[in-house]
């Protein structure tokens, strides 16, 4: 992928608000040129979504999430991947990372509150064939997410509005 | 003490140096609230977290004592690993380099190190803010050349040969250039080099903007062949690295220099804040990437900031460096930079404040996010579209 590109999708990456107008004048490209790329890698599946980060604490609609390590017995031929496909496609499952060490799937769950993501492992997660155990570890806190901080802001507001 | 009495005690030389353009600006912007600054000459970004980690641990382990008058032997020679590692050249720790409470202090040691009374010293206009009164209050004399917007704010070595004389002592360049954002190349160094050599010049070299260079690769004018004995090279952390507010630099110099440099140091500064250079330290080890990072973001800013500037009309010269441009507008800057903080609450720095022959001239910083410069130059182009209907009536 050439240079420009990788920009554009950095810069996407950082605020998907910015306007077609300003990503060509930050990279020296003409306008058609940027809207042309970006339809690109929409269509290829480049850029899957535009979403907004959502500090849900602060409405006071936080859900509840639970981190949870899977031990699975691999498929003879397709490895993690059917069983994986199988607990991606829950909607409670926001990410599913085959990861190494101790156990195989490490699994983030949302629920709107404990008994839900309990149950949901319960029920869903634990008797899925080939799921071998599971164990939950429910986040107490959430500090940094997707490179966002959520406590501690900086404050810029003291530097000077006219310095040499 | 009546104040008339008072005000009599203040040198003369101090009493005449004007209020800098900038301080008077200043004082117009504060208390006014809902303004975009593109007047800053300091990054938005905050300094790099393991820079600030770096200062913690300092802190927890207590150091926070005096440090050799040259600066921590450990910082002066990342600081000379960095230097050749970047450039070639190569300074010696132990002698040849003095760490400095930012370029400003730097600046000021190497001026009064070199200027005998009366001594003149050639100041390249546009230019810093902090260069003709420190030549003055080392009891010298600048010589002030002024470059132009038509040669792209470039020195002219032909104009430079029409001005010297046997007085004069040294030169100062800074590139890239506060307030253009003009850098040379190594061919323009090397004419100035020889200018130099031929008057028997000393070269301070401002190059605290050295890493921020976005179409090139920067060129110290120390490294160029058989230089580097007169040249005083100056750079610091305060822009690279978004320190400003922990004000520490160096300098770097033949021996003999930097003696003299490290003598007016020690008795004026005694040494650079040893929290700061910790943090140093940290910059120079670990700060690569963090640099990299934020350059990127100035080059995309500064793209966006000249194509705006180049869609309403403006004269201005591509910046290649630092996070400045200087477009002159065709109207007074002084006024138009007053009126356009009044109506519009965007503050720029008229160009004057960097050169009196800069009359219809802004600087304007792009140290800020591509959102605030987008709305900022909204405005602008509002404004300039009201001065356009107002003249039309
Ligand atoms: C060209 C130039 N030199 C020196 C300085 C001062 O730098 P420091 O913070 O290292 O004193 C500045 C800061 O604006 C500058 O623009």
């Amino acid at each position: 992928m050439e240079n420009k590109d990788v920009e554009i999708l950095r810069m996407l990456e950082e605020d998907a608000k910015l306007s077609i107008s300003e990503i060509a004048k930050a990279l020296e490209l003409e306008e058609e040129e940027v809207k042309r790329k970006i339809r690109e890698f929409e269509e290829k599946g480049i850029i899957l979504k535009y979403k907004a980060v959502i500090d849900w604490e602060k409405v006071g609609l936080e859900r509840v999430c639970a981190l949870i390590d899977v031990k699975v017995a691999p498929e003879r031929d397709k490895g993690y991947d059917s069983v994986a496909n199988r607990i991606a496609g829950f909607p409670e499952v926001k990410a599913l990372y085959l990861v190494s060490g101790a156990y195989d799937l490490s699994v983030l769950v949302e629920g709107r509150d404990m008994k839900e993501v309990a149950s949901f492992v319960a029920e869903k997660l634990a008797p899925l064939e080939r799921v071998q155990s599971t164990t939950t570890h429910f986040i107490l806190k959430r500090y940094k997410e997707n490179g966002i901080k959520f406590f501690g802001e900086e404050d810029k507001r003291r530097r000077l509005a006219i310095s040499p | 003490m009546n104040d008339e009495k008072i005000k009599e005690k203040i040198a003369e030389k101090v009493k005449n140096m004007p209020k800098s353009g900038i301080r008077k600006f200043f004082d117009l912007v504060i208390g006014m609230e809902n303004v975009i600054s593109l007047g800053v000459g300091e990054p938005d970004f905050v300094t790099p977290w393991n820079i600030r980690e770096a200062i913690v641990y300092s802190l927890e382990k207590g150091y926070t004592m005096y440090t050799s008058n040259k600066g921590l032997e450990e910082l002066r020679e990342e600081i000379s690993r960095s230097i050749e590692r970047d450039y070639g050249v190569y300074y010696n720790p132990e002698d040849e380099i003095i760490v400095t409470v930012g370029v400003s202090e730097a600046l000021d040691l190497a001026t009064r190190a070199i200027i005998n009374p009366n001594e003149k010293v050639i100041v390249i206009d546009p230019s810093y803010v902090a260069y003709k009164p420190c030549v003055e209050l080392a009891h010298g004399k600048a010589l002030v050349y002024s470059t132009n917007i038509e040669n792209g704010f470039k020195v002219d070595v032909d104009e430079l040969e029409r001005i010297v004389d046997e007085n004069t002592k040294a030169m100062i360049i800074n590139y890239p250039n506060n307030p253009t954002g003009v850098t040379y190349t190594k061919k323009e160094l090397e004419e100035i080099a020889d200018f130099a050599v031929e008057h028997d010049l000393i070269i301070i070299s401002d190059e605290v903007y050295d890493k921020l260079t976005y179409d090139s690769k920067h060129v110290p004018i120390a490294s160029l062949n058989g230089i580097r004995d007169r040249v005083i090279y100056l750079n610091g952390f305060s822009k690279a690295y978004a320190m400003t507010g922990l004000r520490i630099g160096y300098a770097c110099a033949n021996k003999h220099i930097a003696e003299a440099m490290l003598k007016i140091h020690q008795y004026t500064m005694l040494c650079a804040p040893i929290t700061s250079q910790f943090a140093a330290i940290e910059a120079l080890k670990n700060g690569k990437n963090a640099v990299k990072e934020m350059k990127e973001e100035y080059r995309r800013r500064r793209n966006y900031v000249y194509r705006r500037l180049r869609e309403i009309g403006f004269e201005v010269v591509k910046p290649e460096g630092a996070f400045y441009v200087y477009p002159r507008i065709g109207i007074n800057g002084e006024k138009f930079a007053e009126e356009l903080l009044k109506k519009k609450r965007v503050a720029v720095v008229p160009g004057n404040a960097f050169g009196s022959s800069y009359r219809d001239f802004i600087r304007i910083s792009f140290a800020s996010s591509i959102k605030e410069l987008k709305e900022a130059f909204d405005r602008i182009e509002e404004f300039i579209n009201e001065i356009k209907i107002e003249k039309t009536i």
